[in-house]
């Protein structure tokens, strides 16, 4: 596919299978083998189990707060499946299945939302950075990383996340504007699922579509349908191609809906109708994959069955393997400032510890 | 009638009473419009006032603050709300390049009558970012004026003389107990003087300087080594910048000892000003070396870790022995 293709000046979005599942631009079909196409299925489906799974525990109490990312899969696994090896992912906070790709074990994904910091600590070989919370901030890291790739004169590319809100930040801006100037090798995905929180994409900016912003920055962008998961693999690649052969940055709108809420805190019926919900739930991305897939002999029902029981029994064994076991040791609170502790860490340390065994 | 309130609610009536008193006051921030806040502290502003003085902005504090800057130069009183403390960063270069140097650089001729609030501190098992105390960074900001309340009747108060105040102030407000406790508190606006700290309890062996979210596990170790004779004087000090120092000057001069409780780290902190000051104009009355117990010199860990983070009542309680013992 060629980017220049769909024009976001005149709101035109690349999509290559519709909501029903059938291909409506059949040569765009992205050469993939079966083996492939049911691993991406796999992927999204286990995105969905985990995040049904940490919602339920939540419920029961037994997880803190968390986010989900209920009808963005596509955006998220198609886009990173497009990266090689050695790439590097850069999230914000609502990437899961991105993660999966990219080799992230479940175990670090619910230390993570279970509150240890150890589930930010990737196995070695995984190019994945932690979690950013303060909103756009992992941008400008993203456009770093691509720079610094420039100056080594190393080939591997950045894929970098931030949601709609985010665009409305300052570091966006930045980021982009320095990915542009110093043609860093990333590709920015901004998953707009229609809110921040409780508030409206339109009320974020003006602007009629969010890749648009990218021609200001001179760099090409374009608006994908975020639940096709073939439009976002493609698009993705493409522009993956482009950083690689040092064409400099992309600017991809994945647009997409939150089907569930912000987090567990987030009340999503004070802000929105029901209505809308429904009209997206229709449009959800494993439905539509899932239809092209049987459609095309990939998979059936019986096989989507076995995957979810499969899924569901591993992401509930990871989750009790940590469930018990996963408190913060003491230690670690201390340990990882500095290379070397300094010494009025080490006294308030030995302070509480001499607290905890009884007073000195 | 009986108007009893938690701590968010009382922040929300203070919000109401001041937009009906003074139609200059205007709220806005990161969903604060249609949802009323992630806390619900806006909540039914923009019903009752508008979208014009009540309203959501785009995800951007920078911009929050900075067009709070433009608005209070043009006649209005903003009131903004950064979503959690932890994300008032954005903004740092508003709030320390502007809004605190803008009646000083133009020699008085532009005073900012705005506050920004936010929620602050820890112990809500959040995530990363959402626990932190950072009140010393701000409060050492010359022309800021830094406020925590830790009661309903304190938060509307003062609130209230914040939004009335002619100079900016930041309102960080303890989110552990926002829904804590209720107190039955005026329902009509009323003022609490900024700058002036509150006695919660007289006594004659320690004095025990704290605010925020501390001030009621401070209350419960006071009980626990009340019982074994020990007379606490209890200060809520209110108002970190500028600070009333007279409070606890008078009362280590009665007392000869002094524990300074906060949950923001130590190195640098607030209670090592507040010593310092002891120490300068209190030293000949000391009878122990006056003493800090507060939040690590660490980040504040995620849940599985917090609980060893803030000082508990068990270890205040402790402490409050072996200074008295010293
Ligand atoms: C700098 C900053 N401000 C505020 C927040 C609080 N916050 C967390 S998520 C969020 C909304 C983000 O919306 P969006 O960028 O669209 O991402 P989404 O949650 O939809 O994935 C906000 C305001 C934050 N994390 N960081
Ligand atoms: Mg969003």
């Amino acid at each position: 596919m060629r980017l220049e293709d769909y024009n976001p000046m005149k709101n035109e979005m690349y999509q290559v299978i519709d909501p029903s599942g059938k291909a409506k631009e059949k040569d765009h079909i992205p050469d993939l083998d079966d083996e492939q196409l049911k691993y991406l299925f796999r992927t999204m489906l286990y995105t969905r189990t985990i995040d049904e799974k940490a919602l339920s525990y939540q419920r029961q109490g037994r997880m803190l707060t968390y986010a989900p990312n209920l009808g963005q899969e596509a955006a998220q696994v198609g886009s990173a499946y497009s990266l090689d090896k050695e790439d590097w992912l850069v999230p914000a906070f609502r990437e899961l299945g991105a993660w999966l790709v990219r080799g992230v074990p479940l175990k670090n994904i619910y230390l993570y939302w279970y509150g240890n910091e150890w589930g930010s600590h990737m196995p070695d070989g995984v190019k994945v950075l932690p979690v950013s919370v303060p909103i756009a901030s992992q941008l400008q890291h993203a456009t770093g990383i691509g720079m610094a790739n420039n100056i080594k004169n190393e080939k591997n590319v950045v894929l970098t996340y931030v949601g709609d809100g985010g665009t409305s930040h300052g570091d966006f801006h930045e980021a982009l504007n320095f990915a542009s100037v110093f043609k860093s090798p990333v590709v920015f995905i901004v998953q707009n699922n229609q809110y921040a929180i409780s508030t409206s994409r339109k009320v974020q900016t003006l602007s009629e579509n969010i890749a648009l912003k990218a021609t200001a920055y001179g760099m090409p962008g374009i608006l994908v349908d975020g639940n096709d998961i073939f439009a976002m693999y493609n698009a993705t690649k493409t522009a993956v191609d482009r950083a690689r052969k040092g064409e400099g940055p992309t600017l991809i709108e994945a647009y997409t809906y939150r089907l569930g809420a912000h987090t567990t805190s987030d009340d999503p019926t004070k802000y929105r109708d029901d209505a809308e919900v429904e009209e997206w739930r229709k449009k959800d991305p494993i439905l539509r994959f899932g239809e092209y897939l049987k459609e095309n002999n990939v998979v059936d029902d019986e096989w989507i069955e076995e995957t979810k029981k499969e899924l569901g029994e591993e992401v509930k064994k990871t989750f009790e393997s940590i469930e018990d076991n996963s408190d913060t040791e003491l230690e670690d609170i201390f340990k990882y400032h500095f290379e070397k502790m300094p010494a009025q860490l080490q006294e308030q340390l030995d302070e509480y510890r001499s607290f905890l065994e009884g007073g000195k | 009638m009986a108007n009893t309130l938690s701590i968010i609610q009382a922040i929300n009536q203070a919000l109401m009473n001041e937009m009906k008193n003074d139609d200059t006051v205007v709220v806005y921030g990161e969903d604060v419009g249609v949802e009323g806040g992630v806390f619900r502290a806006t909540v039914d502003l923009q019903k009752t006032y508008g979208k014009e003085r009540a309203f959501d902005t785009p995800l951007a504090e920078s911009a929050i603050v900075g067009t709070a800057v433009g608005m209070a130069i043009n006649g209005l009183k903003p009131v903004v709300e950064m979503q959690f403390s932890g994300f008032s960063y954005p903004a740092f270069n508003q709030i320390i390049s502007h809004v605190a140097r803008m009646r000083n650089r133009s020699r008085g001729q532009y005073n900012l009558p705005m506050v920004i609030r936010a929620p602050y501190g820890g112990g809500i098992r959040a995530l990363e970012h959402h626990s932190e105390s950072t009140e010393a960074l701000y409060a050492q900001i010359p022309g800021l004026k830094v406020v925590i309340p830790s009661t309903p009747y304190d938060a509307k108060g003062l609130l209230i003389a914040a939004i009335r105040d002619p100079d900016p102030v930041l309102f960080w407000e303890p989110k552990r107990i926002y829904r804590a406790f209720k107190q039955e508190i005026p329902e009509e606006a009323y003022e609490i003087p900024l700058g002036k700290a509150k006695i919660l309890q007289e006594g004659e062996d320690i004095t025990i300087v704290t605010w925020g979210a501390m001030v009621p596990d401070v209350q419960k170790a006071v009980k626990m080594v009340q019982d074994k004779g020990i007379s606490t004087e209890v200060i809520d000090l209110r108002t970190i910048s500028p600070m009333d120092r007279e409070s606890f000057i008078q009362s280590v001069k009665k007392t000869g000892r002094i524990l300074v409780v906060h949950e923001a780290p130590k190195t640098l902190g607030v209670g090592a000003e507040i010593i310092s000051i002891v120490n300068e104009k209190a030293f000949l009355h000391l009878e122990a070396p006056p003493t800090r117990l507060t939040g690590f010199d660490t980040t504040f860990p995620l849940p599985r870790g917090e609980k060893h983070y803030i000082p508990s009542p068990e270890r205040i309680a402790k402490t409050i022995e072996d200074i008295v013992k010293y």
